[in-house]
Formats: C-alpha cells, structure tokens, sequence
C-alpha cells in the first residue's frame, strides 16, 4: 500500500488532464447529485460522492455505439470500433464489481471487442465509499469492499489517500506521480482499517437476506403470480431500472441514415428488458406482454439467471434503480425481504 | 468537451473481427412461395460455403434498414455454394429484401445457433408438423434426411397452411407426396370454393392420429406459429411419445445471435434459455418447464 497527500494527488490529476494522451474522467457534482463526467480540473472531482446517476458502464458500452458504417450508395459498409482511452477515477467498490461481472458477459463465447477494447484501453482508479446513498445495500451484497477490479484503488483517510495498487496498467499510472508516493505507514494502515469499520455503519437500508439465498427464493417464487402482479402494479414499464443498472447490458441495434440517406451507421444501443416491446416478434406476438412477467424477468435476471451462467448475483447494491424509479417500486430490498418474510 | 473527445478518439484496427461484421452475398435467385412470401437463393460474395447444420439460422442485413434472424431453409447437403432463405415480408427488413432483385446484394452474419441432431435422429422414425411459414426450417432437415434416405428410417411429413394458396415449396411437397418412402399428409384450415383442394381440410392436429407412430423410434420434430405448439404437444401427448423424442424449433427476436443482447431470453423458474445459442432447436422435454418457451 503507497500513500499521497491530498494536494499532492490534485497535483497529479491536473497533470494528467494536462499531458496525458487519455481522456480523464471523474465523478463529479451535478444538478445535486453526481456523474461521471470529462474532467477539465482536479478541483471539479468529488471522491466524496454516495452516488452517481449512472453507472461507469457506459464508458465500455456507451448509451449509442457504431458498430458499421454504411455508404448506401457505393453499397459499402467497414466495420468500425470506435475507442476513447480514458483513466476513470473515483468508481465505488460496487461499481468496480459489476464491471468485472459485465466482462465476463462480453468476453463469453463470442467475445464482444467493441466492448472489451473500451475496457482493456481504461484505467480504473476506484475509490472506497466515504458517504453512502439513502438506498445503498452494498454491504449485504458484499461489495461495499472489494479486493479486485480495479488498477488502483484510493481510500480518503483524511489529509491524503492510501494507494493500493491492482495490476501494472496502475502501478504503470502511479509512476506518473513520481515522488509524491510515499510508503504506507503504521498509522495510515490503521486509519484504512478505521475507514472500513465506519463504512459498515453507514448503511441506512433494512436487508433480512443474504445474497446467496437469493437464487433459491427466486426459483421459489417464480411461479407466484400475484407476488408480481401485485409488486409491479404501478409499474411504468420506463425501463429506468435497465438503465441506471450498473450489471444491465441488453441492448437493441439499429441504423441510422444520415440526413443524405446514402450514408448512415448501424449503432447499438441500451435497451431493457422492462420496456413493453422487448420480446416481441415479427407479427406481433409478444413473449413478455404483461408487466408482472417482465417486472419477474428483471429480478430472475439479477438473482438467478446470471449466477446459474456466470456465478454472480447479479445485483450489486448499489440502490440506484431503487433511488430513480418514478412510481418507486423497484427497490430490491423490499421485493427480496418480502421473498425472506414469505410474503405471498 | 466533445472536441476533446475526437482528439483523443482512435479507431481499433482491424475491426474486422467484430462478431457484428457481415459478409456480402448476392442474391442470385427468386421466387414468389406465397402473396407474402419469398424464396431467395443467395451466394456469398467471398465464395465460400455457408456450412450451416438443418435448423440454424442467419442475420439477414440490409444497411440502413437493419438486420432480421432468418431460418436457412436449404440443405447443406444441396446448393453447395448457395443457400435459400424462405422469408415472409413482415418487417423492415423484409420488406424491403423482397423490393430486392437478383443481383442485389445483401449482409449476413452467421451461421448461429443449435440445429437439428440429425445424428441422434440416425437410425429412427422422424414425424415433421409444420404450420405455416415453419416449413422453412423444417425443409432443411427434410432434404437431409432424403439426401441420407438409408441413415434414416420412416419420414412422415404433416404440413398445414392457412389456405391452400398459402402452401409453399409447391414442386417439393408434389415430390413428397408421390415418393413412396415418405408418409406425406396436408391440411389447410380453409379451403375457399372453387379452389382445388386434394388435402384434408382442418387443424394440424387432425393429421396426427392418423401416423403409425412406434412410441421407441419415433422423433417428432415441430415448427410453426407459437399458437400451433401448444395444440400439436397435446396431440402428441396423446399419442404417448415420450417429451425426450420431441424436438422444437422457436421463434424469438434474436437480434445479435451471440447471445448477448438478451432479447431472446426464454424464462423458466431454474433458468433461462438464449434460442440464439440454446436453440432455436429445442429438445421438449429440456424446454417444457420454461413458462415462456411454449
């Protein structure tokens, strides 16, 4: 574990902004609340934040990516993989978590480079959670920590960050702050510790579960139709949920003509399961038509489904969907803390 | 901040490489099957084979319009550098690849997905129901299995269509029907006077009692409209052939074909099933606890 002061550290951003060859981005304050966001200024960053509007997975999946370019004219088309090299700093452990998940999505089977290139061209500084959000669960989904994920990882323990350092594309971004890096100390290993303790306190939300039991009570409670018809009554079907997800990927692809219609491109973007046309077919039918069954898919998507194929719960606790959802009926904790108390 | 997005943009080289990338291919043949349905003969520019098994299925591209998934409805054991995609205009892109003439061309990406187990199916009775446009996939397995006449045993084939207009791959059923090798029945749930009519006039389903079905060696293979499954399975189940020797191939809305981009989930209590990978050819008894799949 290494350690630099705080005003050294704002030293290092600024001139990384400054001089190196990637964009820098950061989460920084907006319309109250937080996002990651370009940096123009160490100052604009706040490691400090609960939360953020969305999830970093759109730097490696943006909400709209070419994946063709097409001359319609010529009846040309060139594949294309557009890429910003970027060093992202402050993602919370959660977050680093779902990247990791998300990974493995793109990198199963047929491996996916427009997504893996974005990944394997950043860098993740991840930050410890000082301040958590309203909605947060991290700490029973055990990810409110993190032991991997990210290639350097900083904790706040007062007048600077300790440093620990996750693979060489970090230990290659830390040699770009020369000397300011000290060695760890005693002291400084026992404020981390401290830092951690007090994090455990911090959670505000009410789990009775245990991430590992929720495979199990989903299978149990697939088959309870009025369970989801009764939790998704005032659902909207907006797919805020899908969105704000940090382990949601589905998408849709469409092209796009320009304006002169020979050219255009043929771009991926975000899609969610929750939206009313997501499993329709060619001739109207519809394999999700009701509310209640897609409202269940999203929940057996997160708790279920992806640890049968990838052995991961899904669901990070990050509380966003829980935080945006107009009509507030997505938070996590009370469909699966109904699921634990049995409710039918 | 967006200009210095595009300073810092770069373009990954050799992108081609992108499970997304399509490959040219040509249209080279045509025919009108039915008032909204084609058959299109195509041939990859690259002059390679498709090499596709009976049941898999392609994304068919038209830039600027967009992609479909379409059964390939040829045998590899035929047109060996050409394929055929039965496709019924109900979409964007099908629509417009049936404004397409020959000598167009075309995207494909594929082959995806699991087809038929035409070597489990070696040695045994093979019973096709086919509703509607569902011919087309079945048609590929069809022609292999009378391509390898000796590697199989009986062939029954039931084929029913809306009307009799809409029966498609005419010369081939007419071929079928003669052969003496192929049990071959027809129905069409409407037959409008004056149109002449030799087949059974009634649901699908009323074809299958009356197949020989010997409950050990039998596999019934079904394709059709998700209304048709529900009503063959239960005539199936009459007949008592074991779930195991039922095979089913599903329409979904897969729209990356690798299993990605969740579109074609099908859901059931334990888990969930991609018909771009899993499928679209499913074994019964493997899909029958999916509250979604049939």
């Amino acid at each position: 574990m290494k350690v630099i002061d705080k005003s050294d550290f704002d030293v290092f951003v600024d001139n990384l902004i400054a001089n190196d060859d990637r964009e820098v981005v950061g989460v920084q304050e907006k319309d109250s609340k937080f996002a990651f966001e370009t940096l123009q200024s160490a100052d604009d960053l706040r490691l400090d934040y609960d939360v953020t509007i969305l999830p970093p997975k759109k730097y490696f999946m943006p909400q709209r990516e070419t994946l063709i370019e097409y001359n319609l004219d010529e009846g040309e088309t060139t594949p294309v993989n557009r890429v910003v090299p970027r060093i992202i700093l402050g993602i919370h452990p959660y977050d680093l978590v779902a990247i990791e998940q998300m990974d493995k999505v793109f990198e199963d089977t047929h491996e996916d480079p427009h997504y893996l290139e974005k990944r394997r061209k950043s860098v993740l500084v991840g930050v410890n959670m000082e301040n958590v959000s309203d909605k947060s669960f991290a700490k029973t989904m055990g990810t409110a920590t993190t032991d991997s994920g990210y290639d350097i990882m900083l904790t706040d323990i007062g007048d600077m960050y300790t440093i620990e350092v996750g693979s060489s594309k970090g230990s290659a971004l830390l040699d770009k702050a020369g000397s300011a890096i000290d060695d760890v100390g005693p002291e400084e290993i026992k404020k981390v510790k401290q830092f951690k303790e007090e994090l455990s306190e911090k959670f505000r939300t009410d789990p009775k579960f245990d991430p590992f039991e929720l495979p199990s009570l989903l299978k149990e409670y697939y088959g309870k139709d009025q369970f989801w018809e009764k939790n998704s009554e005032d659902c909207l079907s907006c797919g805020t949920c899908n969105l704000v997800c940090p382990t949601c990927y589905c998408f849709d692809v469409q092209d796009i003509n320009d304006i002169s219609l020979s050219e255009g491109e043929r771009m991926r973007t975000w899609d969610g399961c929750m939206l009313e046309a997501f499993a329709e077919v060619a001739g109207d039918e519809n394999f999700r038509e009701e509310k209640a069954a897609r409202y269940r898919h999203r929940y057996m998507r997160k708790g279920r489904y992806m640890y049968n194929r990838f052995g991961d719960i899904a669901c990070v606790g990050c509380g966003r969907c829980s935080e945006q959802c107009l009509p507030d009926i997505a938070d996590p904790v009370d469909i699966f803390n109904q699921m634990k108390e049995g409710t039918s | 901040m967006k200009e210095s997005n595009l300073t810092k943009e770069e373009n990954v080289e050799n992108p081609g490489t992108s499970p997304y990338s399509t490959q040219k291919a040509r249209i080279i043949g045509e025919r009108q099957m039915t008032t909204d349905s084609k058959l299109f003969t195509l041939e990859l520019q690259s002059g390679e084979r498709l090499n596709h098994d009976p049941g898999q299925f392609v994304e068919l591209s038209i830039p600027g319009v967009g992609e479909a998934p379409i059964s390939v409805t040829s045998s590899p054991t035929r047109r060996l550098d050409s394929f055929e995609l039965c496709v019924r205009a109900v979409g964007n892109v099908t629509n417009t690849l049936h404004e397409m003439n020959v000598g167009d061309s075309v995207g494909i990406r594929g082959p995806f997905g699991t087809g038929f187990p035409v070597e489990e199916f070696q040695g045994n009775d093979l019973l096709f129901i086919a509703g509607g446009l569902g011919i087309a996939p079945l048609r590929s397995l069809i022609n292999y299995t009378l391509d390898r006449r000796d590697e199989y045993n009986d062939l029954n084939i039931l084929y029913g269509c809306k009307r009799p207009c809409e029966q498609m791959f005419e010369d081939e059923v007419d071929h079928w029907a003669r052969r003496q090798d192929i049990y071959h029945e027809a129905t069409v749930d409407f037959c409008p006077d004056k149109v002449c009519w030799d087949g059974n006039i009634g649901v699908i389903t009323e074809l299958i009692p009356g197949v020989d079905i010997d409950l050990d060696n039998t596999y019934a293979i079904v394709c059709g409209p998700p209304v048709m499954y529900r009503f063959v399975l239960e005539e199936l189940d009459e007949k008592e052939l074991p779930h195991e020797q039922i095979y089913l191939s599903l329409e979904r809305r897969m729209k990356c074909g690798i299993g990605k981009c969740g579109h074609c989930q099908i859901n059931g209590a334990e888990e969930v099933l991609y018909a771009c990978q899993d499928g679209p050819v499913f074994n019964y008894e493997r899909v029958e606890g999916f509250e979604e799949a049939i």
